[in-house]
């Protein structure tokens, strides 16, 4: 792969539930089963609690910026100037790194209300990315 | 530090540029191996541990160097080597399970396609490369956070990266000898990175190689070099590097655990410090560590490094060879150049910017402290 091309995850067996589903448009998002914290990145076992019963379900894919930065020096020529890249917490309680797209730069904010908006990149990856509410 | 009194007895960085023609990560490493060697009056027969980071060759390397230098036994660290390295073999030398350590990395020819950031910022994490995050970007997030928490006007961070540019501006060894002097709104006029951080508030790329020598106090009495003593220190993991969202919350505090042992093992108070080798991969960082490490309250930070206090000849000098901003920063081997200016302070042989009388110096890189002593 070149720089030109926007790099693209690669799912592993743990992670692809969450990808499959973002190409259906639905958020996925581990849930304990004994203890209820929802957990991200996907892991084996709940950060809280410990317990391996961890469940995926569907975020209602709502939040706000919790910070943000508007990149002008691009990390490959991939990606066009200026973009967004922000730490999104979702209303079930976990964190994202994201994309807030689908505005100019200049109008996000630290607190602003955002919701998920899906961004198909390949036939198997679609992004979800963030817009603001 | 417990066990045997471990001192440094050679401290030396190879020539530094933006590229350096017809060299390789493994020789420039090389070179700094047998400088700092020369330094302590030792040979490649008196090392019996290493810590060897080429290039970016996270594993094997110090396995892949002992061999390659004939060693034929050695303890090898785990670290990437810098302050925390340095603690783990003077753990090990301390222990008994060695007596002369060598740690040095360097790096060559690895950044090439110079349409992208350097490879070392960018990360290949599935849930963080596909947005474009890249190293500025990751603190820029936390310090953007920290702006606006506490209000902070972006003047009060961009005297610190003027600061330390100048300091480079005057080290005839940094790669950017002589450009400067620079002032805060000189930062603020350069172009947009990665909001906060303008280009001159972040670190630069280069190449070259670094690398220092650690053996017992009793071995160093037997050498014709001042030695300096690790007095303690300590590093903090906050889990997988660019992997998580890198807020302000997770990152504000990040070596305060490693501070206070440091300091506690040292027996000093926060003013015995003379010298702040701080690593400088972004400005708003130096304000993070007094902060973290307790030289002034949460938020108070930009005024503790308003005006001459982070000078050479404040109260508080920092980076004092103009660090990864206009010295060096090769993508790893930058940690050891703290270490090796801190030593130079220590010896009263820094090449610009001597603070007068340095008898304690503070390194912190990051998560890693450390603290040296004349």
């Amino acid at each position: 792969m070149t720089t030109t091309d926007r790099p693209v995850p690669h799912p592993s067996p743990l992670t692809e539930p969450f990808w499959a589903a973002c190409r259906e448009g639905r958020l996925l998002v581990q849930r304990c089963d004994k203890c209820g914290a929802h957990v991200f990145t996907p892991q084996e076992f709940c950060r809280e609690c410990h317990a391996d019963a961890l469940t995926w379900v569907e975020s209602a894919g709502d939040g706000h910026v919790v910070t943000f930065t508007v990149i002008w020096r691009p990390q490959t020529p991939a990606f066009d100037v200026p973009y967004v890249v922000a730490v999104v917490r979702l209303e079930e309680g976990y964190e994202m790194v994201t994309n807030i797209v689908g505005t100019p730069p200049d109008v996000v904010t630290i607190g602003a209300p955002v919701r998920v908006r899906f961004t198909p990149v390949t036939d198997a990856i679609t992004l979800p990315c963030f817009e603001l509410a | 530090m417990s066990g045997r009194e471990v001192v440094v007895v050679g401290a030396y960085n190879t020539p530094q540029a933006r590229v350096l023609e017809g060299q390789t990560s493994d020789s420039v490493t090389l070179a700094a191996i047998t400088g700092a060697l020369d330094d302590a009056g030792l040979t490649t027969a008196d090392v019996d541990g290493l810590t060897v980071l080429p290039g970016l060759q996270y594993r094997g390397g110090a396995d892949a160097f002992g061999y390659a230098l004939g060693i034929p036994w050695f303890w090898t660290g785990a670290q990437v080597p810098g302050p925390a390295a340095v603690v783990e073999a003077a753990a090990a030398i301390g222990a008994g399970a060695c007596d002369t350590v060598v740690l040095a990395g360097g790096q060559a020819g690895v950044y090439t396609d110079r349409a992208a950031v350097a490879p070392w910022a960018r990360t290949p994490n599935e849930f963080i490369e596909c947005w474009g995050l890249m190293t500025p970007a990751e603190w820029a997030m936390a310090a953007q956070q920290y702006l606006h928490r506490f209000s902070v006007p972006r003047e009060k961070i961009a005297h610190v990266a003027a600061v330390i540019r100048n300091n480079g501006s005057r080290n005839p060894e940094a790669v950017y000898f002589g450009r400067g002097p620079y002032t805060a709104e000189d930062v603020l006029a350069s172009r947009m990175i990665a909001d906060p951080y303008h280009l001159l508030d972040c670190a630069t790329t280069s190449e070259g190689g670094s690398a220092l020598v650690l053996t017992t106090a009793e071995r160093a009495a037997d050498l014709d070099v001042a030695p300096v003593r690790v007095l303690g220190g300590a590093w903090d993991s906050w889990g997988p590097t660019y992997t998580h969202p890198p807020t302000y919350d997770r990152v504000a505090m990040w070596g305060r655990k490693a501070g206070d042992a440091a300091f506690a093992q040292a027996g000093l108070s926060r003013d015995d410090v003379d010298v702040f080798e701080f690593y400088d991969n972004f400005s708003w960082e130096i304000v993070r560590y007094f902060e973290s490490l307790r030289y002034c309250d949460v938020g108070e930070g930009p005024d503790l490094v308003a005006g001459d206090a982070i000078e050479s000849t404040g109260r508080y000098p920092i980076v004092t060879d103009g660090g990864t901003m206009s010295h060096s920063h090769t993508g790893e081997s930058q940690r050891l150049q703290r270490v090796v200016q801190a030593v130079r302070q220590l010896r009263g042989e820094s090449a610009a910017n001597q603070v007068v009388g340095a008898e304690v110096a503070l390194v912190a890189v990051i998560g890693e402290v450390l603290l040296l002593g004349a």
